[in-house]
Parts: C-alpha cells; structure tokens; sequence
C-alpha cells in the first residue's frame, strides 16, 4: 500500500506566503515590539492571538462554587465533553494556572465555554475564581485537554461516580451526550446544598434522564466504594466513569480490581499530588541529563555547578537575574526569606537558581 | 572625586562593623516589605505604563505620518520623545532588571523583553546588571564610571587627551544609545587586545549590528516611507526623538553617580565584602533627583538611584514609598543622602567632567586674575612630556 502526503491546497501556500512577508513589513514597523502587541491593545481575542478568554459571565451554583462563562479567543479548538482546560488567572498580581473540568452545553452556550470553580480552603487561585471574579476580565487559555471522555458510540449502561466538584467534568457530558439511555449518577457531597449543580441534576432526574443517587457525607458519612455495589446492583453491567478526592479514586480503583472490572473504570484526578515541601531534595536538569542531590540551604545554582552543569549565571546574590531558569515541577525556598514558590508540570515558573534552595524533588528545565 | 578609602576624612569612619550589619538587617527588613506587600495595584502599575506608551507611540507616529504640516511635527516629535523616554527608561529599564519577574507574565519578563534601544537587551542586562549593580563605583571593576573613555577621579593621571572630555562626553550624550551598545560590547577593550576575531566577540558584534539594523530600518526608512511625501520631515523628527531620548536617559544616568560628592571606592576595599558593606556602598554611591512625580516616571524612577542601587529588583514605584524610611537610616546613621533637583545635579555632574578633564587644582585655583598665568601652565602641561606635567602638577597642587 502507498501512502500518499496529504497535499495543501495550492491557494493556501500563497495565501501564508503572502501573510508572512505582511507580517514581515509589519514587524519592520514595530520593532523592538510585535504587531501583535498593539493588535493586543484593540483585539485580544483575534485569531493568532495567544490564547485567550474573557469573563462574560459569573454564576453562583453553591455557596461555595461558580460557573464562569469564557468567551474564547478566535483560535480556540472545540472540545469534548468531559475535558478540562489550563486557565490562567492573575491573582494578587501573579499569574496563576490551574486545570478546570468544562462545563459547558455546548449547543446552548453562544460560542461561549464555561468553567466550574469550587473554592477550596485555602485556595488562592480557586477562592479567587469564585469570589472575586469581574466580567469582562481577560484570562489566558490553554487548548482543552483529557481523557475523561465517552466513546462514540456511547456504552448501553453507564456509571458516573463523583464526589465534590468531581461532579464538574461528568456535568459537561450529562449535558451533552443526549445519546446516552442508561445513566446512574453516585454523587457525594457534604449536604444536599453543598450538590455543584444540584436543581439540574435533579430534573434530569426527575426527567429520566439518569438515576441520581446522593449521599450527604454530613448524615450520611463517606461514600464507601463496597457499598456502591448495593446501590448499583447491575454495577458489572456498566462503564464506569469516577472523579473526586484521590482516596475515594484509590478505593475505587481498589474494589474494581478486586471484582475483576478494573478495565471499565475510568478516572480522573483532579488535583494535583500535594507536594510537601522539605529541605532540600532531588535537582534534575532534564535536558542537560544531570541530576544530583542538594541540601536545602545550598543554592541551586552552586549545588549544579559542583554538579558540573554549566549554569548561567550572574551576581549570585540575587539582584541581576542572569541565573533564571524555569522550574518544570516541584518546590524551592528563597533564601533570602524562606519563601516557597512551587511549580505543577506545565508552569514552567522563573526562578532565580542563585537564591533559590530545593525544597523538595524539582525538575529544572534546563 | 577620590575614593572613599583616600580621603583625608572618610565619611564612614565613625560607623563600628555592627552599625553597618544593623544598617543591613534594616534594609533588609524594608526589601521584605516591599516585596510582601507586592500585589494587583502593581501589575495594574506597569501594565497601564505599558498602555500609555504603546498608545502614545501610535498616536506619535500616526500624527507624525503628515510631518510636513508644522505644527502636526511638533506634536508627533514631542509625543514621540516622550514615548521612547517611558519605553527606554520606566518600562525597559525596569524590566529588563527583572523588577517584574515576580508577575510570572512571560511577556512582561527579564528574559524575554526587548527594546528601543541600540544594544541588545541580553549584553545589557550582562554589563548594567552584574557588573555595574554588583561592582557600583568600584574604580576598575564598574565600568559605568566614566564608561571607559573618561578620566573620573583625580587619582588617574590627568593626560592632554582629557582636554577633550567635555566634548566627547557630550557627543557620546547625543549617540547614547550607542555608546552603550559600543560599551555592552567592550568595544574598546576588545580593540585595545587586539580579539575582534574572536568568535564570542564577534556573534555578539553581529547581534549588536542586527539589532541597530532593525531600528535603523523602523525610524530612519520604514516609517519615513510610509509618510511619502514627508519622508524627509518624519525622517527628521524620529532623528530629533532619538537624540531628545539619549540626552535625557544620559543626563539621568550622569546624576545617578557622578554628581559632586558621590562617593567612589578602591578595588580592593570589596574583598570579602559583607552585604551590610555592600549595601553601605550603594548608599554612598549613588545620587537622587528630587522633583515632581511626572519627573520621576519619566527618570525611570532613576531619580530614586539610592533606593534602586539598595534594591534594584523591587518594583520602581515603590522607591517614592520607601525613600522616606531610607533617608531616616541615613539620618540616624550621620550618612549623606545625596538629593538635588536635576538641573543642579546636572550641573554638578558636568562640572565634574570639565572640573576632571583639566590637571588636578587646575579649575579650583583658576580666578580671572591668574587666568593667562594659569593658561600658559595648562599649554605647558598639554605640549610638554610627562616629565614636565608631574612637575607643574606638582606646583598646581601645592
């Protein structure tokens, strides 16, 4: 069999030829700037812009949670129910990124996509979200992502198993994959207040849509994954899909395994693994293939370059900014003040190696 | 100027090692603030700096694209000045010392932000931000002293070729832009080595070259063309923008450290320097302007050069907020905190220029009366060998 390139359209090279000498011209007109950062002023959300959403709504769903309706850039590449996205947010001034679970009814929704936030305690970027979120505000946007998805054609019986704001990415399919007969939702949360779409859960319900079951873990207690057999009796029949807090998956995942279905459940973590920050830990600069072992009172910078990595570096006192590099993952402390700044994979955060201690694992990318 | 460690009554001499390990702790303590109390006003800060410029560029150019008309080069050329004077000054000067790293915006970055300006953000930001910030008014080891073409302290022999000082200072004023290009570079020491051929020096000459390329082609072709008939008028006021904006960024970088009375120090007087010392060497090393706030955003907030020297990656609005506690430390601990308005600190520094260009004492002993005697001295030193200029220097120093 012969495979053949799929071949551009012979209008479309000339078309981008003629694009990029435009934007050639224009970029002779600007420098040292882009076009596109006077394009920003006027436009943020043209195509070809980095990505970008604007707030255009906020709604309250509990006391503690809210639906943000985004109006995404132009580029911004259609999703499946089920998918989360990167959101970044600037909270106190810092850019923050966080994964959210899309919420959207896609039909319904005017082009716009929608995000469902539960403030966690504690939670900048979440409390953020929920109480202190403007319309019109402009966030950066990843495209969507994940696999928290149902195939097509979708399983004759289906399961959903959630807890919290775990409810967030099975919501984005309830709403969307109307080709789906046979639903049981297992839902828990603190009380029936507490249930991230509670009304709408229950008129689908009361609909026929699904069978909802709740348990109020205030009266009720935890959900225990064994009993989720007596509640589901034809619990084998179905795949299932589960999100919420890393033990309940765990459990989950545990007792499936145990019933021999371990390959029709489905899971999503929603938040990240805690990252419990000590002194000192693993250093690993990924690209230049070193790792090594530095205490936590010893700068990065010198611990690697005893490691022999060729670092840059500048006035080695913190001021010049000569020795940045991105933390991939993990946790370092400021000498100068003790203070943490942590990294999840894909934030890529600047630090200054020179004054910057391992507090913990970190994966520098460099 | 002499350095600090050569003058007959050294200003620091009353303070105990433990006063300037206090003196630390106290800066110390305020940076904490500073940093602690970072937040959204800020960002919204810079970001609306940042808008203010681009919109007024724009604005600038647009009007300056009818140049021909008078009036509309007047305005275009004054908006445009103004423009490049925030851009070079309160926006790239300040980030490029990663004063707003801290917003983790990847466009508003020490390491990704570029600008108007003939030298390459990267060899900047080598040259101000290690050596300058790190090795300030060391004699030797800051080249900002005098930018290697200068003769910046009586302790250097005073030669002929100094009569020329005021001259090429001031043309170096007017072509700033490359003189610090020239000077990221090391341009005259890699002649002077005789290493133009080598490689490392000769990718950074290239990005220097490129980078002056681009702005050439943007003021002095592409936005001229595209006024069309007046291409001539616009080519003209971008000129004269150019020049306004490196005189003014000159003139405040002149009172940042070379004012009368701002202290200098001897190489070896850094070994093992605490960063109470450190930070002790800042303070007398630097000037401020005082002045209204309209002045101070467009210095960059360089007329905070104590409070920037002490902490040059704090954000630059937050040098007004502090300057009061600083000067209270200066006070308590009998330090001069060195503050004039600019015309005066402008002076003052140029008087240094000529004041230096001339023999030792020559200018302090000059009056209308013994000025023929004192001219024919000043022939004499400037024709005759060395042996004659340490002789008469001999006697003008006496």
């Amino acid at each position: 069999m012969t495979s053949t390139v799929p071949r551009p359209s012979p209008a479309r090279p000339a078309l981008t030829a003629l694009r990029d000498r435009a934007l050639r011209l224009a970029e002779l007109v600007t420098t040292p700037l882009l076009p596109a950062d006077y394009l920003d002023l006027i436009h943020p959300l043209r195509a070809g812009a980095d990505l970008r959403g604007r707030i255009e709504a906020v709604h309250r769903e509990t006391r503690d949670a809210a639906t943000l309706v985004i109006r995404p850039g132009a580029d911004w590449r259609p999703h499946l129910p089920g998918q989360w996205v990167r959101i970044g947010v600037e909270v106190d001034g810092v850019r923050q990124w966080r994964a959210y679970s899309l919420t959207s009814d896609l039909p319904r929704t005017d082009s716009c996509i929608s995000i469902t936030v539960k403030a966690i305690p504690g939670g900048r970027v979440s409390n953020h979200l929920v109480h202190r979120t403007q319309p019109g505000t402009l966030v950066h946007l990843d495209q969507a992502t994940g696999e928290f998805v149902l195939p097509t054609p979708a399983p004759a019986k289906v399961l959903f198993v959630t807890a919290g704001s775990g409810i967030t990415p099975v919501m984005g399919i309830l709403r969307n994959r109307t080709d789906l007969s046979d639903v049981v939702l297992v839902h828990s949360a603190p009380a029936a207040d507490d249930v991230v779409f509670g009304a709408e859960l229950r008129a689908l319900a009361a609909a026929g849509r699904l069978r909802l079951v709740e348990q109020h873990t205030d009266t009720a207690g935890l959900l225990d994954a064994a009993a989720i057999a007596d509640l589901v009796p034809d619990l084998a029949e179905r795949a299932t899909w589960a999100c919420g807090p890393v033990g309940l998956l765990e459990a989950l995942e545990e007792h499936w395994a145990a019933a021999g279905l371990a390959d029709r459940l489905h899971t999503e973590r929603f938040r990240p693994t805690v990252l419990v920050p000590g002194e000192g830990g693993t250093v690993t600069f990924a690209r230049s293939g070193t790792t090594l072992e530095a205490d936590g009172s010893t700068p990065i910078l010198d611990a690697a370059e005893e490691a022999g990595v060729l670092m840059p570096s500048g006035c080695r006192m913190g001021i010049c900014f000569g020795c940045v590099l991105p933390l991939r993952e993990g946790a370092v402390r400021d000498l100068r003040n003790g203070e943490l700044t942590t990294a999840a994979p894909g934030d890529g955060v600047l630090v200054q190696t020179c004054i910057s201690a391992a507090a913990g694992a970190c994966d520098i990318d460099y | 100027m002499t350095a600090l460690q050569k003058k007959p009554v050294n200003p620091i001499a009353h303070l105990s090692a433990d006063d300037i390990e206090l003196i630390g702790k106290e800066l110390d303590e305020i940076r904490q603030g500073v940093i602690d109390g970072r937040g959204e006003a800020d960002a919204r800060y810079i970001r609306k700096v940042i808008d203010v410029h681009r919109k007024l560029e724009l604005g600038s150019r647009a009007v300056l694209l009818a140049s021909g008309f008078p009036p509309a080069w007047i305005v275009g050329t004054i908006g445009l000045s103004v423009a490049k004077i925030l851009e070079n000054m309160e926006i790239g000067h300040n980030i490029l010392h990663g004063q707003w790293d801290w917003m983790r915006d990847p466009k508003i970055h020490s390491t990704t932000w570029e600008w108007d300006m003939a030298s390459p953000a990267a060899q900047w930001k080598h040259s101000h931000n290690e050596l300058h910030h790190t090795y300030t008014n060391v004699i030797g080891k800051d080249n900002d002293l005098g930018y290697g073409i200068m003769r910046v302290d009586e302790d250097q022999p005073w030669h002929p070729f100094h009569l020329g000082q005021p001259v090429w200072s001031f043309i170096n004023a007017c072509f700033f832009e490359y003189g610090i290009a020239a000077y990221d570079l090391e341009l005259g020491a890699v002649i002077a080595k005789k290493q133009t051929k080598d490689p490392e020096f000769r990718a950074r000459a290239k990005a220097v070259l490129r980078k002056i390329g681009k702005q050439v082609a943007k003021d002095y072709v592409a936005h001229p063309l595209l006024s069309g008939p007046n291409f001539v008028s616009t080519l003209a006021a971008n000129f004269t923008a150019n020049i306004v904006r490196n005189l003014w960024s000159n003139s405040v970088i002149l009172c940042g450290h070379f004012p009368e009375g701002v202290e200098t120090f001897e190489k070896k007087s850094i070994d093992g320097e605490t960063r109470g010392e450190w930070y002790l060497r800042q303070m007398l090393g630097s000037a401020n302007i005082s002045g209204s706030k309209a002045m101070h955003i467009l210095t960059g907030n360089l007329s905070h050069q104590i409070e920037h020297h002490l902490f040059p990656d704090l954000p630059s609005n937050r040098y007004a907020e502090i300057a009061p506690r600083i000067r209270d430390l200066f006070d308590r601990y009998g330090l001069n905190y060195h503050s004039a308005p600019l015309p005066k600190q402008v002076a003052s520094a140029w008087h240094k220029i000529i004041r230096l260009s001339l023999p030792n004492g020559w200018l302090e002993r000059t009056t209308p009366r013994n000025l023929p005697s004192q001219l024919v001295t000043l022939y004499k030193m400037t024709t005759g060998g060395p042996k004659v200029r340490r002789r008469l220097q001999r006697l003008l120093a006496a």
